[in-house]
């Protein structure tokens, strides 16, 4: 349990709502309080409160604070965030198991012996490292159905660059924090890449069109280039080769 | 057989854009649509409709575009050069596209983004509630040559008239409010923040804009550790080397840089719509002060409406004087010149 006195912490967004900050730093539990926090606020169905979501720790809410009394909304905030422990909440149910096939390395993931060597070990270790990690889905964010998972051992805690890379490719698993993302399309980023997945977090136009959701874990098994190119070749559902099943 | 606009040639990276797709944050996609909403406001002005149908946003450079049937259009947003056929026809301001004529639309003089909008809007497929691409979520597509996009039903209305846009374009004065990062940047960085003239850098696109300048860059006290936390159009993130971005309606959701303030809602249409080069102040002002400058720039869209006049065909509105025909004499300007004595009215 890692509570400190200035949280949980309510701060103003520009004009456009309000967040709940349950750490100053990723946290398992400030990640279960922030879910659990924003399922309560949808559940009171505050007509003032257009939307809400978590990032890493925080919850935020939508609100226009141009016509909304802001100090009304930090009552309300105030009170119902003094009804529980909010570290101590359960994950979501429904949760799902996900093993995602990943090449590591290679000219698809040249960031890897970098990232090996900022967390202090061979390139092998790093596959080893992050083929056997279990990692969960802090948030989804950035861009439509991206995950941000965690959390890797902790000599994975490296920095982000101090550069952007000028553009990964969708599918790219790139690493940083002690968390991994798997990008939804090619973007800059700051992350290294490291592994190269077919997998594909939004499919704007399926039922499903957000593949995952927080609480989800995954793990990324190591395939080699030729498995990578049939999956690519053979699949067009989106899943890039991955299977799930439900957990809870 | 429902009309259409054909696209015959078009710029790079011109789009169908609405109002966008509110409600998916927690799924990672921001709201996108317009780059300049205000623009759409302007243009239901126009043509009487409402300001979420769906219009062709044209970033610096416009198209050529041909209707199936009479259709109405207005021209909004950045002023571009237009002609109807070889009739130059005036920006900020409805016409009627017959059947058949070809509308070329030029490069922008004044301002980034134009908007074509269509009596009754585009009638294009809505997915996710909106149809507005999000071009950096993957959703839709920048408009080809060749493409026809259906028309919506037009409840129809005068064409011919003319409205002053809202005051967005050529840069200035942009109003911001502290974000959740202000205070880890020193007051000296904040002061010669708001001190210092930027330029809008020519990489700036839907989802956000570098502001560009010649000092030192802007630096929080902890700019790499900072955790990743939520994000909204407007925010000014300081990346890594210390030059701030303007985030804009297709920005991430998410993001790890510090900060340094958000400009509020209304002066957003300021960012977008400046050129490359465009200078640009900011300025903060307090929550309250936001608040207020909201209110009045809301009522300034609610009143654009009732601010539509009939086009006076004023020499000084017509940018190209001499492409126009001047006849005089014994010669009416309405009269076609091939029709037979037995069209003539009766006297």
């Amino acid at each position: 349990m890692t509570k400190h006195p200035e949280f949980p912490r309510i701060r103003t967004v520009g004009l456009s709502g309000l967040l709940v900050s349950f750490g100053a730093a990723m946290s398992e539990p400030a990640n279960r309080a922030a879910l659990a926090f924003r399922a309560a606020v949808d559940a009171k169905g505050w007509d003032e409160v257009a939307e809400t979501s978590t990032s890493l720790v925080s919850t935020f809410l939508r609100v226009d604070l141009a016509a909304v009394p802001t100090q009304d909304m930090i009552d309300s905030l105030t009170a119902l965030l003094a009804t529980r422990d909010w570290y101590d909440a359960a994950l979501p149910s429904g949760r799902k198991l996900w093993s995602v096939p990943t090449l590591y390395g290679t000219d698809l993931a040249p960031q890897l012996e970098e990232a090996a060597q900022a967390a202090g070990v061979d390139a092998d270790t790093a596959i080893t490292d992050l083929s056997q990690a279990r990692v969960r889905v802090l948030t989804i964010g950035f861009a439509p159905g991206q995950p941000y998972m965690g959390e890797l051992p902790d000599h994975w805690n490296i920095p982000r660059q101090q550069g952007l890379t000028k553009s990964v490719p969708q599918g790219a698993l790139v690493v940083a924090i002690r968390q991994l993302i798997i990008f939804t399309n090619a973007s800059p980023t700051g992350w290294r890449h490291v592994g190269q997945t077919a997998f594909k977090t939004f499919r704007p136009e399926s039922e499903t069109p957000f593949a995952l959701s927080p609480g989800d874990e995954l793990s990324f098994p190591a395939i080699d280039r030729a498995e990578l190119d049939h999956i690519r070749k053979h699949d067009d559902s989106g899943n890039g080769g991955a299977t799930w099943e439900d957990i809870a | 057989m429902s009309r259409t606009l054909t696209i015959l040639t078009a710029g790079p990276g011109v789009s169908v854009q609405d109002m966008g797709r509110p409600g998916y944050l927690s799924q990672g996609l921001t709201q996108g649509g317009a780059a300049d909403p205000v623009a759409l406001h302007e243009g239901a002005a126009l043509l009487g409709q409402s300001a979420m149908l769906a219009a062709i946003e044209m970033p610096g450079m416009g198209g050529t575009f041909e209707a199936s049937a009479d259709t109405r259009i207005a021209l909004t947003g950045a002023r571009m050069s237009a002609k109807i056929d070889d009739d130059p026809v005036v920006w900020n301001a409805s016409h009627l596209l017959p059947a058949g004529a070809r509308l070329t639309i030029g490069g922008a003089q004044t301002g980034a983004y134009g908007y074509l909008h269509v009596g009754g809007g585009f009638d294009t497929p809505v997915l996710l509630g909106a149809r507005a691409s999000h071009l950096s979520a993957g959703i839709g597509s920048v408009l080809e040559a060749g493409t026809s996009l259906p028309i919506g039903a037009d409840n129809g209305g005068a064409t011919g008239n003319v409205l002053t846009p809202v005051d967005r374009f050529g840069g200035g004065a942009v109003r911001i409010v502290p974000s959740m990062q202000t205070d880890e940047f020193t007051p000296e960085t904040q002061n010669r923040f708001e001190a210092t003239e930027f330029r809008r850098d020519a990489r700036g696109n839907r989802m956000g804009v570098r502001m560009d300048q010649p000092g030192d860059g802007f630096f929080a006290a902890d700019t790499l550790s900072i955790v990743s936390e939520v994000i909204v159009p407007g925010d000014i993130q300081i990346t890594g080397d210390g030059a701030p971005f303007v985030l804009m309606c297709e920005c991430q959701t998410t993001g790890g840089y510090p900060r340094i303030g958000t400009v509020i809602p209304c002066d957003l249409p300021r960012i977008a719509q400046a050129q490359a080069g465009t200078a640009l102040r900011f300025a903060f002002v307090t929550p309250e002060e936001a608040a207020q400058i909201t209110a009045r720039a809301r009522t300034e869209i609610k009143t654009l409406a009732g601010q539509v006049r009939p086009l006076v065909r004023n020499p000084r509105d017509i940018r190209d004087l001499l492409s126009y025909q001047l006849v005089g004499g014994v010669v009416s300007a309405m009269a076609d010149p091939f029709a037979t004595l037995t069209e003539e009215p009766t006297p």
